[in-house]
């Protein structure tokens, strides 16, 4: 449990963050920023139709590769309206999901940073989609959301503009809020 | 070589500060100044560039704004004249036409040569400017090489444009003092918006930069802060100075028909594509503006002001628009001229020693960057206003006393 001093009164708040500890990495990378290179890894095998099943296992940080305590499945598919078995969410769907998981990582970050008691946080994503895209029937519409809109609803111990600022600051340092928003390079090879 | 107590490189409105204070303690000095005073207010800014403080704030050591127009804001060529007159008034010692080219270390402190001889000196103090450098992201290199692109050190208006629509880059006073300018003269301007500071000219009736003041957020100190990185690395406030004392923000520049775009983030298949994070970032601007006017707001209520103070107010949310565009075709049928107002930085390039960080920033501890060797006027260097004109008298007085017992020490 970490507890943190606000200005005025001395509160316990447990999000169940350890700020401590990342402002305490985050203080060694400054002396050694090497170290903060990271290689995120799946691997995604393809099982029948549009049904796939990735495994996340270590990953490549702090100078050394990583062991995970055990290995990930995530697997994906399509709705029966696009034909398929629908035996999993789709690929845009896990993204949305990824996207919201990484913001809600962000607020309860944030706030217990900031001192903030977070009593619940739910984020509803909703991405637009015009499939004429990737079913290549218009080159004018692209394949991937041209909206996405992402609610949260949070009760916290704080005032309204102080909730407002938490799920900003968490916009600010999310990757994969970054991901979505900026470009990123991609080189896909074969064989 | 010359020999002389101290150099100082730079005769702005921090070189003469310290010039003053050294004057005062009986410390024999020399400021070198590659152009003449006040050189990059004269000869790197833009035609319709005034000050984004007002007159009475311009307080040097012994020298202040006499004018009958206290609230108003300094054209360039009145700060020339004002820093000017104040060189006269203090009788510093200036050698004009002389640029350093090279400054090392020996035993006994340091030589800097320049192009009219070089100087040995027992301290040294950089006040040579915190924006002597455009900072241009690596990004430029992609851009089409037809476009025509300039830094806002070179720009002096929009005439010397190509017709056609302009990308200005960067929402800070700089960015979108410019793009303000370009638009009313016609052009299509696209102002890509990174992380920037929001302000209002005026608020309750009085300046904005007159509540900083009062409510002490200007002489915060360095040695107070959470993460100095952080405010040091913080863009400029988006103030313009106007006779009219206008407030230029995204909503007014949007209203005059700027285009309002996220940060500039890659440039492929000749489209300059544009980050979708603006709605967050222009969200964190109004958060943190309104923190402030909560701030001035708890102050006034605090001192029990009342007179003239206008009531409270608060305004209206950044609003970029349903959908803000994230691409712009670059070229003869797009955009034609990119303006980098992406920042400065201090051109040091002619100083020679291990005092620079992996990122290339001088390091240094409130001014202090070596035995003998000081900087000044660098963003949060000691105070909040330390860039300001207002910044040099405080930042040059501890530095001087800084300076003048590591003599004393040297002497015993």
């Amino acid at each position: 449990m970490t507890t943190t001093a606000t200005p005025s009164i001395q509160t316990t708040i447990n999000n169940g963050v350890n700020v401590a500890a990342l402002m305490g990495a985050r203080e060694a990378l400054a002396k050694a920023p090497a170290a903060a290179r990271f290689t995120w890894r799946a691997k995604c095998d393809w099982l029948v139709g549009t049904h796939s099943r990735s495994a996340v296992s270590g990953f490549y940080g702090l100078g050394a590769e990583q062991q995970r305590r055990k290995t990930f499945r995530v697997e994906a598919d399509h709705p029966h309206v696009f034909a398929a078995e629908d035996q999993a969410p789709t690929p845009v769907e896990l993204v949305l999901s990824g996207l919201a998981s990484c913001l809600t990582a962000g607020v309860a970050a944030v706030a217990q940073r900031r001192g903030i008691q977070l009593n619940s946080v739910t984020a509803t994503v909703e991405g637009d989609m015009d499939i004429q895209g990737i079913l290549g029937m218009d080159d004018d519409v692209r394949n991937g959301f041209d909206q996405i809109r992402v609610h949260f609803h949070i009760d916290a111990d704080a005032s309204e503009d102080d909730i407002k600022a938490l799920v900003a600051q968490s916009q600010k340092r999310s990757a994969v809020f970054d991901i979505v928003t900026n470009p990123t390079s991609i080189i896909v090879s074969v064989n | 070589m010359k020999s002389i107590t101290t150099v100082i490189i730079g005769a702005g409105q921090c070189g003469l500060a310290m010039s003053r204070h050294l004057r005062d303690r009986s410390i024999d000095h020399v400021l070198l100044e590659r152009g003449s005073i006040a050189n990059s207010w004269s000869t790197e800014r833009w035609d319709s560039l005034r000050l984004l403080t007002p007159n009475w704030q311009s307080r040097l050591p012994g020298w202040c704004y006499g004018g009958d127009d206290p609230d108003g804001y300094m054209t360039m060529p009145e700060v020339v004249r004002y820093l000017a007159g104040y060189a006269d008034d203090i009788g510093a010692p200036v050698e004009e036409a002389t640029e350093v080219v090279g400054v090392r270390r020996d035993e006994a402190g340091y030589v800097v040569a320049t192009s009219r001889g070089s100087w040995h000196c027992r301290t040294l103090v950089l006040a040579s400017g915190a924006c002597s450098r455009p900072v241009v992201p690596r990004i430029a290199e992609e851009l089409p090489r037809s476009l025509h692109t300039t830094t806002p050190s070179r720009y002096r208006s929009p005439a010397c444009l190509p017709s056609g629509r302009v990308l200005v880059v960067g929402a800070s006073a700089s960015g979108m003092q410019v793009a303000r300018e370009i638009q009313a003269s016609g052009r299509q301007v696209i102002l890509a918006v990174g992380g920037h500071v929001r302000l209002p000219r005026s608020y309750r009736g009085r300046d904005i930069m007159w509540w900083l003041d009062a409510i002490g957020a200007m002489d915060e100190r360095y040695d107070q802060l959470d993460d100095l990185d952080r405010a040091r690395g913080l863009p400029s406030m988006q103030l313009i100075g106007t006779p009219e004392r206008v407030t230029v923000d995204l909503n007014a520049l949007r209203r005059s028909g700027v285009e309002i775009v996220g940060r500039l983030v890659g440039v492929r298949d000749g489209q300059a594509q544009f980050s979708g994070a603006l709605p967050n970032i222009c969200a964190l601007a109004d958060l943190k503006m309104n923190r402030l006017l909560d701030r001035i707001d708890a102050w006034v209520t605090s001192m029990g002001i009342g007179g003239d103070i206008g009531p409270p107010c608060r305004y209206e949310p950044t609003d970029v628009g349903p959908r803000p565009r994230l691409h712009a075709e670059l070229g003869p049928s797009g955009i034609r001229s990119v303006i980098w107002a992406t920042g400065y930085a201090p051109n040091l390039s002619w100083l020679d020693l291990p005092v620079f960080d992996r990122k290339g920033r001088l390091i240094h501890d409130g001014g202090v960057v070596a035995p003998g060797l000081y900087v000044i006027g660098q963003p949060f260097m000691r105070r909040r206003k330390s860039t300001l004109i207002d910044g040099a008298a405080d930042d040059a007085a501890d530095l001087a006393a800084h300076l003048h017992s590591h003599i004393a020490q040297a002497a015993a």
